[in-house]
């Protein structure tokens, strides 16, 4: 058998893969974190927690329901994102030009709650959410067996990170957006109701997150502390990567997913701290990120 | 003229939110009503085990307030958030825990210990940290503590999963025995108000006007040709300091430290604690873990996971409708009055 640093081949690309795998759920993460923070000027704690409801959402109907994970997709989203607006109106809305450490604290109460309830209502242990049937299984790549379902996670967050740098970068409702991340008011002034933009654009992260969380509900366990653990390393991405740049956010999470694999690969016990010591190190070297402006 | 300074210094303390406050001015020393009040409450404090108060729960009480207390020198008198502070407090508890039972040293030095671990861990984490501002500086401390998390998780000193048990209390230097309650509730009291005075003293002097001006208005601080980075660090290492103390005082008094004192949710109580009771006034943090520590012992046993939706609710209610917090709120009520009375 191939063996590289001592490591037989199988395993180490297997858990590149899986390195791969997170990174993509930290991307997709950092990026709606990274959207819904240009426009509304908060830090959403609560995304973790969006992301969790959008996992038990999609096993929920499953379970209770037998709606198929192709459904789920679809339906996860619009329902977290529908709780996303309704929590923008009930309660963010309140907080706009108010200091953005208010918004964090607001989002970190609201993901206890949804925390609480889910905990309440279905334990702290995991529940397993079965892989669609026409993902399940292997491909022989000859040099790595490489399982379906992962491979589509990867390639299906990777395309809604493009779609969603597309939509911002390249579209006129992007080209809306980030005027009214450069200057709200001017683009009330123009004629585009901010409002509903605002409103929408913490509906779009929300059902981003949930995407997510719908996504990894089949290689992961499905508990409601999966999305609290998740969004504290995603704070850690956002930090090093800089919330300035939605591709660079993308390159980041990959890259860190990546590199927590190959630390699980020859250190396992550093595996958990590793994204938090290059945030440590990044600081030092670059304290505005590698993709952020100075200020 | 009076009555310029007073509603000054009330501004000062009324919390992170105030405009008003002139940096610099020296805050006049304890009101006369301010002082009986804390009498008043000493008193009731060193009588309270003999009407009714469960000592234990006494305890517990003073180490999370002296906690949040400590962290509101960071949040409320410097402007700073820290979303980490569970590590200072967390970590310091298994430090202080691990030298009174592994090492056999006496309680006093273990809470010392535990102080200069909070420090050491504070001085590191505060240089990495002031780095970033504001948001940025929450989130870089919430991730520096969670890898903390992690390393106790981790370590084989801590006991893992099942935590540290069955640290001794032992006996104060060496001679005093600390099994009984009431003996150490006493003992728990006096490192409380030595380090609620020793706070107090902090942000009263000089150096804790210049922190305000740093909470008030950063770039004048620096045109005005303080290191506000040195300033800042200074704070945090003092606020992380007394969160050792009081994580390892804790440590002492319950018998074990576990993951749950290091875990980010405890970070998010502390501040739960501030905000509640009134960010940026002294008694506050105190008065705001008092009904949290309560609030938590009472609902335990009678609503499981339903306590974290509770503390999910009442942050939101006080950041939406209650920012000044109790504490707060009856500051600007009082000066409110003042204002009329004094027309």
């Amino acid at each position: 058998m191939t063996e590289i640093f001592g490591i037989p081949l199988q395993a180490f690309l297997g858990q590149l893969m899986l390195g791969l795998v997170n990174g993509a759920f930290y991307a997709m993460l950092s990026l709606g974190l990274a959207v819904i923070f240009g426009l509304l000027d908060i830090v959403n704690f609560a995304h973790g927690a969006l992301y969790m409801v959008g996992a038990f959402a999609a096993w929920i109907m499953l379970d209770k329901w037998g709606v198929n994970y192709w459904a789920a997709l679809v339906l996860a989203p619009l329902l977290v994102g529908t709780l996303g607006v309704i929590i923008e109106r009930l309660f963010l809305k309140r907080l706009y030009g108010l200091d953005p450490l208010y918004g964090l604290l607001l989002t970190f109460g609201l993901s206890l709650i949804l925390e609480g309830i889910f905990r309440d209502q279905f334990g702290v242990s995991g529940q397993s959410y079965a892989v669609p049937e026409a993902l399940s299984g292997a491909t022989n790549l000859g040099f790595m067996v490489l399982p379906n379902y992962r491979a589509w996670v990867v390639v299906a967050s990777i395309t809604v990170c493009l779609g969603t740098w597309f939509l911002i970068e390249r579209t006129r409702l992007g080209a809306y957006l980030r005027a009214g991340t450069e200057n709200a008011k001017l683009v009330q002034a123009f004629g585009v109701n901010v409002p509903v933009m605002v409103m929408l654009t913490y509906g779009a992260g929300a059902a981003l997150a949930a995407l997510a969380g719908v996504l990894a509900a089949p290689v992961i366990q499905v508990t409601p502390l999966m999305g609290s653990n998740l969004i504290i390393v995603v704070f850690a991405v956002v930090v090093i990567g800089g919330m300035g740049s939605i591709l660079g956010s993308v390159i980041t999470g990959l890259l860190l997913g990546v590199i927590e694999g190959f630390t699980r690969v020859f250190y396992p016990e550093a595996s958990n701290v590793v994204v938090f010591v290059i945030m440590a190190i990044v600081l030092m070297l670059r304290p505005a990120g590698l993709f952020g402006k100075e200020g | 003229m009076t009555t310029t300074t007073t509603t000054a210094a009330t501004a000062t303390v009324a919390g992170a939110t105030a405009k008003h406050a002139l940096p610099g001015v020296r805050q006049p020393g304890m009101t006369k009503g301010a002082r009986s009040m804390y009498l008043a409450l000493l008193a009731l404090a060193v009588i309270a085990p003999a009407i009714g108060l469960y000592p234990v729960f006494g305890m517990k009480l003073l180490c999370f307030a002296l906690f949040a207390c400590a962290f509101n020198l960071l949040l409320g008198f410097t402007g700073l958030l820290s979303f980490g502070h569970a590590a200072f407090f967390g970590f310091a508890a298994y430090a202080g825990g691990w030298l009174v039972k592994a090492w056999g040293l006496t309680p006093e030095l273990g809470v010392i210990a535990g102080a200069l671990v909070g420090a050491a861990l504070g001085l590191v984490t505060g240089l990495i940290a002031i780095r970033r501002q504001g948001i940025y500086f929450a989130m870089i401390t919430m991730a520096l503590a969670q890898m903390v998390y992690f390393v106790c998780l981790q370590a084989p000193f801590t006991g893992g999963e099942d935590g540290m048990q069955g640290v001794p209390r032992g006996k104060l230097f060496g001679v005093l025995p600390l099994d009984s309650d009431l003996t150490l509730y006493y003992v728990v009291l006096a490192v409380f108000v030595g380090c609620y005075l020793f706070i107090m003293r902090v942000v009263t002097s000089p150096f804790g006007q210049v922190l305000k001006m740093i909470r008030e208005n950063e770039p004048r601080a620096v045109s005005l040709g303080y290191e506000v980075d040195r300033y800042k660090l200074m704070a945090f290492v003092l606020s992380a300091g007394l969160s050792g103390l009081a994580g390892a005082l804790k440590t002492i008094v319950m018998g074990f430290a576990s993951l749950s004192d290091v875990h980010w949710s405890m970070s998010g109580e502390v501040i739960l604690m501030s905000l509640l009771g009134g960010v940026g006034t002294f008694f506050g943090p105190a008065f705001g873990a008092g009904i949290v520590v309560a609030l938590q012992d009472t609902l335990a046993d009678k609503v499981g996971e339903w306590v974290t939706v509770i503390i999910g609710a009442i942050f939101v209610v006080c950041v939406l409708a209650f920012r000044k917090g109790v504490v707060g709120e009856i500051h600007a009520f009082m000066e409110r009055r003042h204002k009329v009375s004094s027309k």
